[in-house]
C-alpha cells in the first residue's frame, strides 16, 4: 500500500522526467511547438571560453527579440564537442537524431566542423557556423543548409598583404603552424601580398601546436626581411609575441598578423605586443554606436567583456532571426528560409555584412594596431571582402 | 647562411639536444637497468612543467620552484615505483607497455583535473631575461645558456654518479648481472627505486627548465616522448653515452632542418633514425 508521500514523490519524478523531455520526446515536441536549437560548442578544453562567448552572444540576440524566433518559443539543447574532431560526427548526430533540433549552431574547431559538415549534408538540417574558418565548409563541401557567420581562414590574411606593401614592406617572411588553418591563412596572404608587388622571402613553419620558435626566429633575424607576417592563435600566439621581442626583433622588423594573433592574448603577451599590426573583421575598439551599444548590453547581461567570438555568436542569432521572421517561425519551409538568409544584411557590431553565394560573410576587414593593451582600429584594410567560394556547387 | 647565424643555430641545436638528453637519459637508464619500457616518461616531463608553473607563481622564483619541484617529483617517482613499477620488473615488455600506456591517460586526466586544459606561460627570471648581442641583428638569449648549463651540470653529475661512486658501481653491477650482484649483498630493490626516482627527477627537471621557453600545455609529454624514443633508439638502448651523442645529433638535424628545409623538417629526424638503423641496427652505442 503506497503512502501518500510516495505517490507524491513518484508523480513529481514523473513530471520532472516528462518536462526534461526524456519521456516520450515526440509527444512533448508536438505539444510544445517550440523551435529546437542545438548548440554544439566546446565547453571544456582550450576553446571553452570561445564556446561560452558564442552561446552568450547568440542568446543575447534572441533575448533582444523577447526570447522568441518568428513568434515561437525556443528550446535549447547543448552538446560539448570538446574540440575533438574524432567525435565530431557522433556529437552532431546526437543533436540531429536524438534531440531532433531544427537548427544546429556549431562550432569553433575546423576539424570538428568537418564532422558537422558531413552530418549537415546528410541530414539536411540547418547548420550555422559561428567560428570555424575551414575553407571546405563554404567551398568544395558547401551546402544550401550551411551558413557561416564568422570568416574563412584566408579572409583576414587576404587583406593583410596589400596593407603591408602600402607601408613599404616589399620583402616579407611568413611564419605559421603547419596545419590546415595555417596553410589556409597563408593562401590569403600569398595572393594579396604578391599581387600588391611584395616578395615572400621565405616560408617558415612548425608543427601544431609546437611553440619552440627559437631556431626560426634566429633565421628571421639573419634574413633581415622588411617585415614578418604570421598566423598564430591562443596561448601559442602570446608565446610567439614574447619570443619575438626576446629575440631582439621587436622594433627592428615589424610584425604583422592575422587578427587572431592579438585576440584575447594581450594581457599574456604584455608590452611585447605593443605596435603589432593585424587585420580582422572586428575590433573591440570599433568606434560605432552599434558596437558601443552591443558592448554595453553584453557587459550588463554577462558581466564580462565581449570579444570577436561573442560578436560572431550574436550575428548567428541575428541571421537566424531574419530567416525565422521571413517564414513566421516555420523552419520547415526551407526554400523560403534559406532565401531569406541568403539575402540578409546583418547589422552587426562589426559593421553591416551580407552573405556570399557560398554562404560566407562578405565583410570589411579592419587594420588594427596594438596600443595600450588594446587592438585599436587604424583603418579598413579591405572593403566588403569575400571568400572565393572555389568549387562550391549548391545542390 | 653566414657564420654568426650558423653559430647561433649551432647553439640552438646544442641546447635542444641537451634538453632531449635529460629526458632520454632517464628513459634509457630505467630500461637499461630495470628492463622496464616506460611510455609514461613524457608525463614526468609534463609534471615538471606544470610544477614549475604552479610553484614559480607560489614562490615568485623559478629557481626555488625548480628545487622544490625536483624534490616533489623524486618523491612522486619513489611512490610510483613502490606502488606499481616494482611489480612489473619480472613481467614481459608487453605488460609494461600496457601499464605505462595506461598511465599516460591517467596522468593526462589528473593533469586536466588539477591544472585544467589551458596553455600557460612561465616567466623567465629577471636575472636571466637578457640577450647577448653577437652581431648587429643577431643575439642569443641568456636563459637558453642557463638551460644548457643546467643540463650539462646534470649530465656531468650523472656521469660521476654512475662511473665514480660506490652507488654507481652497484647500479652497474645490478644492470650487468642482477642475481650475482644480489648474492654479493647489493640491495637491488633499493637500487631500482633510486634509479627510477632519478629518472623521474631528470625528466621533471627537464620539464621545469624548459617551461619558460616551451610553455606549459596539455599533451606536451606525448610529443616529447616520441623524440626521446628516437634518441634512445639512435643512441643504442640502455646506453647513456649513446643517448648524449644521439640527442646532440637529433638537435642538429631538427634545428638546421627547420631552417634550411622547412618543407620536410618534420621528417628529417626520422630519416636520420632510419639511416642509423640501416647502418647499425642496434644503435650507435649498443651496450
Amino acid at each position: 500500500m503506497p503512502t501518500r508521500r510516495l505517490v507524491l514523490t513518484r508523480s513529481a519524478a514523473m513530471m520532472g522526467t516528462a518536462c526534461s523531455g526524456l519521456l516520450l520526446p515526440e509527444l512533448v515536441r508536438a505539444q510544445s511547438g517550440k523551435v529546437r536549437v542545438g548548440f554544439m560548442l566546446p565547453y571544456t578544453g582550450t576553446f571553452s571560453q570561445l564556446g561560452v562567448a558564442i552561446e552568450n552572444g547568440f542568446r543575447m540576440a534572441i533575448n533582444e527579440q523577447g526570447g522568441k524566433l518568428g513568434g515561437r518559443e525556443i528550446e535549447y539543447f547543448k552538446v560539448d564537442d570538446e574540440s575533438e574532431p574524432s567525435k565530431g560526427i557522433e556529437n552532431a548526430s546526437k543533436l540531429v537524431q536524438r534531440d531532433k533540433v531544427d537548427v544546429l549552431v556549431g562550432t569553433v574547431h575546423s576539424g570538428v566542423q568537418m564532422g558537422i559538415q558531413k552530418v549537415a549534408r546528410d541530414s539536411g538540417v540547418l547548420c550555422l557556423i559561428p567560428n570555424a574558418g575551414v575553407h571546405a565548409a563554404t567551398r568544395a563541401l558547401c551546402a544550401p543548409n550551411v551558413f557561416r557567420t564568422s570568416f574563412s581562414n584566408s579572409q583576414p590574411t587576404r587583406a593583410l598583404g596589400q596593407a603591408m606593401v602600402a607601408k613599404g614592406h616589399k620583402k616579407a617572411v611568413w611564419i605559421t603552424w603547419k596545419y590546415a588553418a595555417g596553410d589556409e591563412a597563408f593562401e590569403g596572404f600569398k595572393e594579396s601580398y604578391t599581387a600588391a608587388g611584395g616578395t615572400i622571402v621565405k616560408e617558415l613553419g612548425l608543427p601544431f601546436p609546437n611553440v619552440e620558435f627559437q631556431a626560426l626566429l634566429t633565421e628571421i633575424a639573419a634574413l633581415k626581411p622588411d617585415a614578418v607576417a604570421c598566423f598564430f592563435a591562443g596561448g601559442g600566439a602570446a608565446k610567439f609575441i614574447r619570443d619575438y621581442a626576446a629575440a631582439g626583433l621587436k622594433g627592428k622588423i615589424p610584425l604583422y598578423g592575422s587578427g587572431f594573433l592579438t585576440e584575447g592574448v594581450l594581457d599574456a603577451a604584455g608590452p611585447a605586443a605593443e605596435g603589432i599590426v593585424t587585420t580582422m573583421h572586428y575590433s573591440d575598439s570599433l568606434n560605432t554606436p552599434r558596437n558601443k551599444k552591443f558592448r554595453l548590453d553584453y557587459v550588463k547581461a554577462f558581466r564580462s567583456q565581449p570579444d570577436v567570438y561573442a560578436v560572431q555568436g550574436y550575428d548567428t542569432g541575428l541571421l537566424l532571426i531574419q530567416g525565422a521572421n521571413a517564414v513566421k517561425g516555420d523552419l520547415g519551409a526551407k526554400p523560403a528560409l534559406y532565401k531569406a538568409m541568403e539575402g540578409a544584411t546583418i547589422d552587426s557590431p562589426r559593421g553591416k555584412w551580407t552573405m556570399s553565394k557560398a554562404h560566407n560573410p562578405v565583410q570589411d576587414i579592419y587594420l588594427r594596431v596594438v596600443e595600450n593593451k588594446e587592438n585599436k582600429v587604424i583603418g579598413i584594410a579591405a572593403k566588403a571582402l569575400s571568400d572565393s567560394g572555389l568549387g562550391c556547387k549548391m545542390a | 647562411m653566414d657564420l654568426a647565424n650558423f653559430f647561433i643555430q649551432l647553439l640552438n641545436s646544442v641546447q635542444y639536444g641537451l634538453l632531449l638528453f635529460m629526458l632520454a637519459a632517464g628513459l634509457t637508464l630505467i630500461f637499461g637497468i630495470m628492463g622496464v619500457v616506460n611510455l609514461a616518461h613524457g608525463s614526468f616531463y609534463m609534471l615538471g612543467a606544470y610544477l614549475a608553473w604552479s610553484l614559480s607563481a607560489l614562490f615568485g622564483s623559478l629557481s626555488l620552484a625548480i628545487i622544490g619541484g625536483a624534490a616533489l617529483s623524486v618523491l612522486f617517482g619513489l611512490a610510483l615505483e613502490w606502488l606499481l613499477f616494482r611489480h612489473f620488473y619480472e613481467r614481459d615488455h608487453l605488460d609494461q607497455v600496457l601499464l605505462t600506456f595506461g598511465l599516460i591517460y591517467i596522468f593526462e586526466e589528473l593533469r586536466s583535473i588539477v591544472w585544467g586544459d589551458d596553455v600557460h606561460g612561465v616567466p623567465i627570471p629577471e636575472l636571466l631575461s637578457a640577450s647577448i648581442p653577437l652581431t648587429d641583428n643577431l643575439s642569443y638569449p641568456v636563459y637558453r645558456l642557463f638551460m644548457s648549463g643546467v643540463c650539462l651540470a646534470l649530465a656531468a653529475g650523472l656521469y660521476f654518479l654512475i662511473s665514480k661512486t660506490r652507488l654507481g658501481m652497484k647500479i652497474r653491477a645490478g644492470a650487468f648481472n642482477r642475481d650475482m650482484a644480489e648474492a654479493l649483498g647489493v640491495n637491488i630493490k633499493l637500487i631500482h627505486a633510486v634509479v627510477f626516482a632519478l629518472g623521474v627527477g631528470l625528466a621533471a627537471v627537464a620539464g621545469m627548465v624548459a617551461a619558460p621557453v616551451a610553455s606549459v600545455y596539455p599533451n606536451m609529454g606525448s610529443q616529447v616522448l616520441i623524440m626521446c624514443f628516437v634518441v634512445v633508439v639512435i643512441g643504442g638502448i640502455g646506453s647513456v653515452r649513446g643517448a648524449l651523442i644521439a640527442a646532440l645529433l637529433v638537435g642538429l638535424v631538427d634545428t638546421f632542418g627547420k631552417v634550411l628545409l622547412p618543407q620536410v623538417a618534420g621528417m628529417l629526424v626520422y630519416i636520420l633514425m632510419a639511416a642509423v638503423l640501416l647502418y647499425k641496427p642496434e644503435g650507435l652505442f649498443k651496450q
